[in-house]
């Protein structure tokens, strides 16, 4: 099990690859839409990766719920 | 005669001998679309790679492109229409049910008394026709089999929604397939199939009045993409696992064209499970939009035309969309 330090590291390099957005860029506060620019689509190949990366299931509505990098570093906490 | 009932001798296997296709004159440029709804060019090229789409005249019939697709394809192939014994046109955007696109297809084609039948597996139509086409010419069925995939789905949009009209459009592509006279000149692999019907709504046409033709084309764009994405490579290895090959053996991978980044998705990971960086990947979404059962047929036909791939090249092919519905296998080109 990773720890939240671990989680948002990993989600950091998934966003890298799928979005080329640089590692130090993602921080918890960080807003996917907003801050980072990623759209929706993005956000689906950026949760298939956690998916694999984590051991967790992101369903699509989920997926919506999470507007921060922090909302999403405590879901894979709590679900993996 | 052996058995109770005589049957037709069977054949080595069948291949593709001709293709065709044709567009619309009528260029819809993403600029086009953003006079008229909240979009502009490089929100659409982000989000579908798609520049621009060729969408019919209200004159202008899908059968009338299913004719000049297949009429091109016979002729590539070096046959008369008379030669064609069969007529199969994958669609899924036929304005009425009756009658069935194939029989009027055959008949402007001047193709006699062929069997004619429309399939339904929307953007997996071509691959659902080209399967079947192989195993009529290899049981014996049929010799000569013209399969189009024809769609005008432009009938079917809501001009006012941004999610689809900046996605579909309206073409045909087509096939002739014959036999192979031995095992060495088959060109048509094993179809790798299925669907997924639990997903159904993920893509469906509303009742209503909201298209020229009635309801209008409904998409769950992050759903379908995430479908796309996960499911489709694994039936494009399946393809090439029942053919007998590698990977590294296909020439040219050829994925209907939905989006742009489902097609870079999937090819990356066929090149993570061994296919070559070379290999050419299809991008005619660029220039034709999705026209559904259409795109894999007219994108080899441009392809080729644009020297993009050459005679004998090892293709692989994969439908999916609507059913949800899927079909691959891998072809030699002709």
């Amino acid at each position: 099990m990773a720890d939240n330090a671990e989680i948002l590291s990993g989600l950091a390099e998934i966003v890298e690859e799928v979005a080329g957005i640089d590692t130090a860029e993602v921080s918890a506060e960080k807003s996917f839409v907003d801050d980072l620019d990623i759209d929706s689509l993005s956000m689906v190949e950026i949760a298939v990766q956690a998916e694999d990366k984590f051991g967790v299931k992101i369903p699509d509505d989920q997926l919506a719920e999470l507007k921060t990098v922090g909302d999403a570093v405590d879901y894979i906490a709590k679900n993996q | 005669m052996t058995g109770r009932l005589r049957l037709p001798p069977a054949v080595p296997g069948a291949r593709i001998l001709g293709l065709g296709s044709v567009q619309p004159d009528n260029v819809v440029t993403n600029d086009d679309l953003a006079q008229r709804m909240d979009t502009d060019d490089q929100w659409i090229r982000d989000r579908v790679g798609i520049r621009s789409r060729r969408i019919a005249d209200d004159q202008t019939l899908l059968v009338d492109m299913a004719t000049d697709a297949g009429a091109l394809a016979v002729k590539d192939a070096g046959l008369t229409p008379a030669e064609i014994d069969t007529v199969i046109v994958a669609s899924c955007t036929m304005p009425n049910p009756i009658p069935n696109a194939a029989a009027q297809t055959a008949h402007r084609i001047g193709i006699g008394t062929p069997a004619a039948f429309d399939l339904n597996a929307a953007c997996a139509g071509f691959c659902y026709g080209l399967g079947t086409a192989a195993d009529l010419v290899r049981a014996g069925s049929a010799r000569h089999v013209l399969v189009i995939g024809a769609e005008k789905l432009s009938d079917w949009l809501d001009w006012d929604d941004r999610s689809t009209a900046i996605i579909f459009a309206d073409a045909a592509g087509a096939a002739v397939v014959g036999p192979a006279a031995d095992d060495e000149s088959a060109g048509i692999g094993p179809v790798a199939w299925g669907s997924a019907g639990d997903m159904a709504r993920a893509i469906h046409i509303t009742d209503g009045s909201r298209s020229r033709a009635g309801g209008a084309l409904l998409q769950e764009g992050q759903a379908v993409f995430r479908w796309a994405t996960t499911q489709i490579a694994p039936v494009a290895l399946r393809a090439v696992e029942l053919a007998g090959l590698t990977p590294g053996d296909i020439d040219v991978f050829v994925p209907h064209q939905a989006n742009l980044r489902i097609v870079e998705a999937v090819a990356k990971r066929l090149r993570a499970k061994g296919a070559r960086q070379d290999m050419v990947v299809a991008d005619d979404i660029v220039h034709s939009g999705n026209t559904s059962s259409a795109s894999i047929p007219m994108a080899l036909d441009h392809m080729r035309a644009d020297g993009r791939v050459a005679s004998g090249d090892m293709a692989l092919l994969v439908g999916f969309g609507a059913g949800l519905s899927y079909a691959g296998q891998v072809v030699v080109l002709p």
